[in-house]
């Protein structure tokens, strides 16, 4: 009992700011109505780009519509909720430019647990229910044959799969240290990663396969859950079973992200910053 | 003498410096886009090969040409819908623009234009050389192609400025343009054919495309440089382009009279 | 060596070094910004620390809360290693950055200062307490429901100060707390913190350009230049290193050359190409009023001030004393 007041009293700093930033979100209604729609529209165009492309195929990479839209609706989801709460860390080279992440050091908590709970982008929620929706669509309409092992697979995907891209928030955030400028490069395993995730892995080169199915785990949040769950062979490299390695990719990603922030907070801190 | 040449000196290696600045934004943007290139043509490669090896007019060689194409336009054309001139009409600093002696819409233009030429140096001719020579692509032969594909983009810059124009004077009747802002960035990258080309779009869609200045922007150039269609199409295109550009800014020069009546009688 | 550690000093430092690697052109330079300094702070001391820009104040403090890694020598901060003990050390300081805010732009003071009471971990007493003393002593009343975006540069100031003492910190440390503000306003700011100090008994370490800044507030002040320490001690001994200077800023008719030869007045700086030309004298020595007419056998005089030295011109001075 006094542990888990203890851990809930440890967690007062960040809740303080995380509700703060909510109700003030929502306080400017039409604001808010608008940045929903706006949300729900990114979602939806970014479907419309992948149907498009099956008004002229059956089949892209061995998969066709409904099972693509699982694999777009868990990447889309998976990304949507990990943008919600960590993808403000992109403002991370606004703060060194202003000089205003000393002021992070001026508190009592971890740099980085500060800056992820500085903010909470609401909006996305919207962007995350029409991931949501292409992924029941896509489990009911192809045919899943439901079992434990399907239900703990999607669970698993879409876990590891937030992680995974929380993780390469943290690695992009920790790059912009050193990167200043040309902040823009990080976009490419940020976004690129998110491109990448919605994508049947099995239509990648095998230099793609290397960077976004395992350097940068983008296979891993996705498309290879989607394969195991939907009892479909993978591509050379990228066979079905790794479906269950999502969690290690998670991992993965977390470490060299932390990884990557402690090197550029030490660099901040030695003044290259 | 040696004093004026280290003056010289001095200024050249200022500029220098100043330029690696921009260099490393370059850099990093020319980073992102090959990738996103690598993903688009990774994706629209095995459309076309299930469809077998042909789809619309594009094989292999010209999808990548559409690709790299496409990938280098984007630091040149606005497709995020995002001006300096919409921050200027919110806080009221237009009414300052308003003062000088030029057309303000005929600056705005001007100075876009300009950037975006400057960025196709940067951004624009590496991300078509490098995905040239990492995956391959197919040019016209005949020259002609290449005079109107110049004519071509010349006009989908300027459209795409004069497009975005039209959302940024809104702000004087609307609140907040955010709302417009994203819309016309869904609109543009979709309907402009920066995902998939518009040839790859049901009929409908296609129609709905045409019904908007989008695909001037960025399509049209595209199809004109890449000679798909013939040189007759290729004509088509561009005087099509020059009937868009004539429409939007015609509608900003009437919306920019109007906004600025309306400053008036508010007084700001 | 380690006999003074923890021996209660609030700020202790020996030796503490800071070099930057800079880029100069295509070379590498490198650029010391703290060079060398053994300073000692005792708890409930008011110290000013002075110096031109660029002279190493702001790295010096980025050192002593943990934000900059020292290159060499020690330091502590009430007791504290500052990078290794950032987080305890949090709890004992406070910050006034003058440019950079810790208050959220888009929320009301309160809701700041309640962030912040969270934050640092204050239970609900004290976070009552605490906030009612603050927003008595400065005033915060009128404005504390009002978003931080639409204060006054005077009025946000007195809540950047509250959000940095919210948690009763030992050492509060100001970077230009009254840059920019009106004389009624540094004056409130001022008293404030000679009551805090009085109160509490809390350290005071204060940048400032402002003289008037070092003479109500400080009962100590160093001075750094180029990484050094160029002087440390009281006021009056300060001035009696510089002199008793004073500056009278004429305003011409016409344009002239600097005024230099003047007898008993050392020019300092000419505007507008020589229209306005500030010159400093010893006031022990010479009057306004000599050098007044000296300068009016040289050119038409439209306008003057006698204006109190600024730093710039105290630290130029000690410089120039110490060669």
């Amino acid at each position: 009992m006094a542990e888990t007041a203890g851990r809930l009293e440890r967690l007062r700093p960040y809740r303080a700011v995380l509700a703060s930033r909510a109700r003030s979100q929502r306080a400017y209604r039409a604001n808010f109505a608008v940045d929903l729609v706006s949300s729900l529209l990114v979602g939806v165009v970014e479907l419309a780009e992948v149907w498009v492309l099956f008004t002229n195929v059956t089949a892209l990479g061995g998969m066709r519509f409904n099972q693509i839209l699982l694999v777009f609706g868990l990447a889309d989801l998976a990304f949507s909720l990990a943008d919600l709460s960590f993808g403000h860390l992109d403002n991370l080279p606004d703060f060194l430019r202003a000089g205003t992440l000393d002021v992070f050091y001026l508190r009592p908590q971890p740099v980085l647990a500060q800056l992820i709970t500085s903010d909470i982008s609401l909006r996305r929620l919207a962007r995350a229910a029409v991931g949501a929706a292409a992924m029941g669509a896509g489990l009911t309409t192809s045919g899943v044959t439901w079992s434990p092992h399907a239900a703990v697979l999607l669970v698993l995907g879409l876990v590891s799969g937030y992680a995974t891209f929380a993780g390469m928030f943290v690695l992009a955030a920790g790059l912009q240290f050193f990167l200043l400028d040309g902040a823009e490069m990080t976009n490419a395993f940020v976004y690129g990663g998110r491109y990448a995730a919605t994508q049947p892995a099995s239509v990648w080169t095998r230099p793609l396969k290397l960077v976004f199915g395992f350097f940068f785990p983008m296979a891993f949040t996705a498309y290879l859950p989607a394969v195991a769950i939907l009892g479909l062979p993978g591509p050379q490299w990228l066979p079905a079973w790794l479906g269950w390695c999502a969690p290690a990719a998670a991992l993965w990603s977390w470490a060299t992200g932390l990884l990557c922030w402690r090197w550029g907070l030490r660099h901040y801190q030695g003044g290259g910053g | 003498m040696r004093a004026t040449a280290r003056v010289y000196w001095r200024l050249l290696a200022a500029g220098f410096r100043r330029q690696s600045a921009y260099r490393l934004a370059a850099l990093g943007g020319l980073v992102a886009n090959l990738t996103f290139g690598l993903l688009k043509v990774a994706i629209l490669f095995a459309t076309v090969r299930a469809a077998g090896g042909e789809l619309h007019g594009y094989d292999t060689a010209s999808m990548s040409t559409y690709v790299w194409l496409s990938q280098g336009l984007l630091g040149s054309v606005n497709l995020n819908g995002r001006t300096d001139l919409a921050l200027r009409v919110k806080d009221g600093q237009v009414a300052v623009d308003f003062l000088r002696p030029v057309d303000l819409q005929a600056a705005t233009l001007a100075t876009e234009a300009g950037m975006s030429l400057f960025a196709l140096i940067p951004r624009g001719l590496p991300s078509v050389l490098l995905g040239a020579l990492v995956v391959g692509m197919r040019l016209p032969s005949n020259p002609v192609f290449y005079l109107l594909g110049t004519v071509s983009l010349l006009l989908g810059i300027v459209i795409s400025a004069a497009t975005v124009y039209l959302v940024a004077v809104a702000g004087f009747w609307l609140v907040e343009t955010r709302g417009l802002q994203i819309l016309y960035m869904l609109a543009s990258g979709f309907l402009g054919g920066l995902y998939v080309p518009l040839a790859l779009f049901p009929g409908w869609l296609r129609a709905v495309a045409a019904a908007t200045p989008f695909p001037s922007i960025m399509m049209d150039p595209i199809d004109v440089l890449s000679g798909l269609g013939g040189e007759a199409h290729a004509a088509g295109l561009v005087l099509a382009q020059l009937a868009w550009l004539a429409g939007v800014a015609a509608a900003g020069q009437a919306l920019t009279r109007a906004g600025r009546r309306r400053l008036e009688v508010q007084g700001g | 060596m380690n006999s003074a550690v923890g021996s209660g000093a609030i700020i202790e430092t020996d030796g503490l070094t800071r070099e930057f690697r800079v880029r100069d052109g295509r070379r590498k330079r490198l650029l010391t910004a703290v060079d060398g300094l053994t300073v000692r702070v005792e708890p409930g001391e008011a110290v000013g620390y002075i110096g031109a820009n660029g002279a190493g104040k702001s790295t010096t403090i980025k050192m002593l809360t943990g934000i900059l890694v020292p290159t060499a020598g020690r330091v502590l901060t009430c007791g504290l290693r500052p990078v290794p003990d950032r987080r305890r050390l949090a709890r004992q300081v406070g910050v006034v950055f003058g440019q950079r805010s810790q208050l959220w732009w888009d929320l009301p003071v309160r809701e700041s200062l309640r962030i912040l009471a969270a934050i640092h971990m204050l239970s609900r007493a004290e976070e009552n307490d605490r906030t009612a003393e603050l927003v008595e002593q400065l005033e915060l009343g009128e404005f504390l429901s009002v978003p931080v975006r639409q204060l006054s540069l005077g009025q946000r100031m007195r809540a950047e100060i509250a959000a940095a003492l919210l948690h009763s910190p030992r050492l509060v440390i100001l970077d230009e707390p009254t840059i920019g503000l009106d004389v009624l306003s540094k004056q409130r700011l001022r008293e404030f913190l000679i009551g805090e100090r009085r109160r509490h008994g809390t350290t005071l370490l204060l940048t400032t350009h402002d003289m008037g800044d070092v003479e109500r507030l400080c009962d100590r002040i160093l001075v750094i230049d180029h990484g050094r320490l160029a002087y440390d001690g009281d006021l009056p001994g300060l001035s009696r290193t510089v002199g008793a200077q004073r500056v009278l800023v004429v305003d011409l008719a016409e344009p002239v050359p600097d005024l230099t030869g003047l007898d008993g007045a050392t020019h300092l700086s000419s505007q507008a190409g020589g229209l306005r030309q500030r010159l400093a004298f010893d006031a022990e020595k010479t009057t306004a009023a000599k050098v007044l007419a000296a300068v009016s056998g040289q050119a038409e005089v439209l306008d003057l001030t006698v204006e109190e030295p600024d730093i710039e011109d105290v630290v130029r001075r000690i410089y120039a004393a110490s060669r």
